[in-house]
């Protein structure tokens, strides 16, 4: 085949962008759009890793064993979430242990939800109430998203996220029908968890330097108000169904664009914790250093394994 | 560190009898045994499969999608091996 110029091979790719064709792994892609693919991709398998760690923190003291059996189903599927997202970045070209290591070193991201304490019980139902909640109209639209592997491992993705969300919501739900600690405990987690969950769309569509190119490139379907917009919308009878109160007191309906209008977020308080100083970053981060730290003799003695089995029978 | 990665695996599923199996994603694992085990947990936690096959990923040859159209055009124009091509008259059944 004669070789393309850079500009014809671009211009076929968007074609088949703009077709909804899909783009699979050995295709020919811009190298902008691999790097940006990697990029999204490795952040979201380590926000699925470091997500395990504030609900991880309440297993041993669930209230019953329901409720266990349940929070630990919820949190391995966080883990599988994590792997298929890294075999999707592996399927780019990036190595899977450089990304990990990215993450370490604090170069990489992973959505700042994280690093905000789980202090109560209720604190699991307001996780996977709102953070899954979020997570899931976040992962919907990536869905159809041009990048093959990505999209393929969204589809399970989201298959999974409905029951997190329901447990969490069912949690809240009982929590507030209780005793007066337990509504008010509803209540507080609630409180701690709103603003730092309409925070996972990211900034405001003004200043999200990405969103132009991820849309063109239909990596992204959505714009981040557009979707926070949609959560605020859904969420909202919700809380009022089970007579919890959302902390906001600029909310109100507004008939004439048939959504939530809704108070001022704290961005710098977002970008706070983007840059490392919420309340729990360093312990996160720590936590999951010490892991792959702690488990190195583990990978060393399997592969020692692997390796003895294989000359045996060999020989 | 890196010579400690373990090696790459392709997943492949068999959802049911009576069907093939079908490439589900990929993982990590330092022998086939473990790549096996490790599949159970990461893809069939839904009671996905009843069967599992694991291919490590260096040992799937493919072909390249710059040569797709080399490969794949003479089939194009052999319309004639699709049954539409014909001409049957109206009255004849069972054809
Ligand atoms: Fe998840
Ligand atoms: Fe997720
Ligand atoms: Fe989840």
């Amino acid at each position: 085949m004669a070789e393309l110029n850079i500009q014809e091979l671009e211009r076929r790719f968007q074609e088949k962008i703009d077709n909804d064709i899909r783009i699979e792994p050995n295709d020919w892609m811009p190298e902008r759009y691999r790097q940006t693919l990697i990029r999204q991709i490795s952040q979201h398998a380590h926000s699925e890793i470091v997500g395990m760690l504030p609900e991880g923190n309440w297993i041993t003291r669930a209230p019953n064993l329901r409720r266990k059996a349940v929070l630990l189903a919820k949190v391995q599927d966080e883990a599988g979430h994590g792997l298929y997202l890294y075999s999707a970045t592996e399927t780019l070209g990036a190595d899977r242990e450089e990304t990990i290591d990215d993450l370490h070193s604090g170069k990489a991201k992973y959505s700042s939800i994280f690093n905000y304490p789980t202090l109560s019980w209720a604190d699991m139902g307001a996780v996977g109430w709102l953070v899954d909640g979020a997570a899931i109209m976040n992962q919907v639209p990536l869905c159809r998203c041009s990048y093959g592997p990505y999209a393929r491992a969204m589809v399970r993705v989201c298959k999974e996220e409905s029951f997190h969300q329901r447990q969490g919501f069912e949690i809240m739900m009982k929590l507030a029908a209780g005793s007066e600690e337990q509504k008010a405990m509803a209540q507080d987690a609630l409180n701690r968890f709103w603003w730092p969950a309409l925070m996972m769309f990211g900034p405001p569509d003004a200043d999200s330097k990405h969103t132009a190119q991820s849309m063109a490139w239909k990596i992204k379907r959505n714009t981040n108000d557009e979707l926070r917009q949609q959560m605020v919308d859904i969420t909202v009878p919700q809380a009022e169904m089970i007579g919890l109160t959302i902390p906001d007191p600029d909310l109100k309906w507004n008939e004439e664009k048939g959504g939530y209008d809704f108070g001022e977020i704290d961005w710098d308080e977002f970008w706070n914790v983007v840059k490392g100083n919420g309340p729990c970053n360093k312990e996160r981060v720590e936590a999951r250093r010490k892991a792959k730290e702690n488990g190195e003799w583990v990978r060393e003695a399997a592969n020692a394994y692997a390796a003895k089995q294989k000359m045996k029978k060999a020989s | 560190m890196a010579n400690n990665e373990w090696p790459l695996w392709e997943v492949f599923i068999r959802s049911k009898q009576g069907l093939s199996h079908k490439h589900v994603g990929s993982l990590r694992a330092a022998d086939a045994e473990m790549a096996v085990e490790n599949a159970r947990d990461v893809y069939t936690r839904r009671s996905e499969g009843i069967s599992i096959w694991v291919v490590e990923s260096n040992n799937v040859h493919a072909s390249h999608p710059t040569e797709a159209d080399s490969l794949f055009e003479p089939a194009h124009s052999k319309v004639y091996r699709h049954p539409t091509f014909y001409d049957v008259p109206d009255g004849i059944e069972h054809m």
